[in-house]
């Protein structure tokens, strides 16, 4: 990075880590935090979304619109959310790839299991095998966005249920007194004050989403997680480095990292709930 | 009936014993349902024991946290603001890359008549190691849990306590520690919950699968690497979770009746499962 770098005598001051911390590899590493704040960022609003929609779904008079939210909301909470990072993504993209395969490859006859594999068409790929590299990174990270917000929007659902629920029923009887319909009730007097009664539960979730993001890392995405591990090992599937085994160093900083990332969330959150004035 | 014969080879195959070769081709649901199953074992010897351990312990430093000892409960705010502040995932990693640093003969403790050989290359397996990290991770949320609990004990109990005369030892076993274990049970619950969840994480953190030992999920992803179809391996994992969180939500549950068993109906707490989430 820095032009004295090229001399071999910066090798034996202590100058070289601060070309060492700022070559190519490590550039990327850095690049890796962006990732996962750009995940949380993106995520976050998604599964709020999500989890109002199953939230007002829970409470939906219709019937299997209530069974389906209820089963969505409730499945979280009995079964580890690692299954669904691990699930979730290998099952869209087959679904997806099915999908393709039977409209785009008509003429090939025969299942797309066979035995222990999955076999589609070439052209039912997704994405393509002739695609550049970036295209498969983002359809991982979508795919990774979208079991994000899947999972988390399930927990969501639960804390918007109750918060629905803590709004004083005598303002929802007001409302319909003065003949306000069911959507002019949520949308004037449930939803504005509902996020006074979650904004607890929302906070726990922020902190949950941001402790869950190492996760990407099983998702086969090259998080802070991947880089940690291929700059400290001294031997690793692609490079062979001179120094030794120095990963407990780079996860330290990983460890660092998230206890920043926690604090300040802490202390924001701390702001918005004084200002709000949380009744809880 | 061929499922016995598969429950013979695979029952206890995550604790290394039976068939050695895990099924490669032609896998059989029996195969995935016993293989599964067997590491279900894992999952459950982790969180019970990280459970019994992290209980005690966490009692012991909420206690500290609530009473002002110099340095103690600076070293023990520090301790649950590092395991509450990171990602359990990136507790895994740490520790295991410290055990792996440590020398590899084991540490000679001396005791006079006798010396002790510390076996630290067990650190670096998943049994001993991952336990640890579960154990202070467990202790540090469910001590959080704890004393928040204790800050909020009526301070007219407490008085009482002293009006008694009773002994500070009497005070808390009597007075203090079951007002608190039944004010924050709930929340306990839940992360005895989590900590049984997060018992899936050991073996995708470094810890490795000596042998191919290894816990439900280990198996569950084995199963959908080598058949390519997720719809079977995940919802019977899936299963077992729910079945054994029921379990978990029982056995609490009972143990929430026995703590409010001498207050009137109306005061009785029961117990909100993960609606409120503390983690």
């Amino acid at each position: 990075m820095f032009e004295y770098c090229s001399e071999p005598g910066i090798l034996a001051t202590f100058d070289w880590f601060s070309c060492y911390l700022t070559n190519g590899k490590h550039l990327l590493f850095y690049k890796s935090f962006a990732l996962i704040i750009l995940l949380l960022l993106i995520t976050a609003p998604l599964a709020i979304f999500l989890g109002l929609i199953a939230a007002v779904g829970i409470k939906s008079k219709n019937f299997l619109l209530r069974i389906i939210s209820k089963t969505y909301a409730n499945i979280v909470r009995g079964i580890p959310d690692i299954i669904f990072f691990l699930f979730i993504p290998i099952t869209i993209d087959q679904v997806i790839e099915f999908t393709r395969h039977k409209i785009k490859c008509q003429d090939i006859i025969g299942s797309v299991w066979q035995g222990n594999d999955f076999i589609v068409c070439n052209i039912a790929k997704l994405p393509l095998n002739s695609d550049p590299q970036w295209i498969h990174d983002l359809y991982g990270f979508s795919l990774a966005i979208l079991s994000f917000t899947l999972v988390y929007g399930a927990f969501a659902a639960n804390t918007f249920y109750g918060a629905i629920n803590s709004v004083p029923q005598s303002q929802i009887d007001t409302g319909k007194s003065f003949g306000m319909n069911r959507r002019q009730i949520y949308f004037s007097i449930i939803f504005p004050q509902m996020w006074r009664y979650a904004l607890p539960g929302l906070s726990n979730l922020w902190m949950l989403l941001i402790k869950s993001t190492p996760l990407l890392f099983l998702l086969g995405i090259q998080d802070i997680v991947f880089w940690a591990r291929e700059l400290g090992g001294s031997k690793t599937s692609i490079f062979q480095y001179p120094h030794s085994d120095w990963r407990v160093w780079y996860f330290i900083a990983l460890l660092v990292f998230y206890l920043l990332l926690t604090k300040i969330s802490e202390n924001i959150i701390k702001r918005i709930s004084n200002k709000l004035y949380i009744p809880i | 009936m061929y499922c016995e014969t598969t429950f013979d080879n695979y029952a206890f195959r995550s604790l290394g014993l039976g068939e050695r070769i895990l099924p490669k081709t032609d896998i059989t649901l029996c195969d995935q349902i016993i293989l599964i199953g067997s590491g279900i074992i894992w999952n459950l010897y982790f969180c019970i024991i990280a459970l019994t351990l992290g209980f005690i312990s966490a009692i012991i430093i909420a206690i500290i946290r609530n009473n002002n000892y110099p340095i103690l409960t600076r070293v023990t705010n520090i301790y649950v603001f590092i395991f509450r502040g990171s990602p359990l995932f990136i507790q895994f990693f740490c520790a295991y890359e410290i055990f792996v640093l440590l020398p590899k003969i084991g540490l000679d403790i001396n005791l006079l008549f006798t010396t002790i050989t510390l076996q630290t290359s067990w650190l670096t397996k998943a049994w001993l190691g991952a336990l640890i990290v579960l154990f202070l991770n467990t202790t540090a949320y469910s001590s959080e849990i704890f004393y928040g609990a204790l800050k909020s004990i009526p301070k007219h109990d407490i008085e009482a306590a002293d009006a008694f005369g009773l002994s500070n030892y009497i005070r808390y076993k009597k007075i203090i520690i079951p007002t608190m274990l039944r004010n924050s049970w709930s929340s306990y619950t839940n992360e005895a919950i989590f900590l049984f969840h997060a018992t899936t994480l050991v073996f995708f953190s470094s810890f490795p699968a000596w042998g191919q030992s290894g816990d439900a999920l280990y198996y569950a992803n084995y199963f959908a690497d080598k058949t390519f179809n997720p719809f079977i391996p995940y919802p019977i994992i899936a299963a077992y979770f729910i079945f054994i969180t029921l379990i978990l939500i029982i056995i609490f549950k009972a143990i929430n009746v026995y703590f409010n068993r001498h207050l009137p109906k109306e005061r009785k707490r029961s117990i909100n499962f993960l609606t409120n989430m503390i983690r």
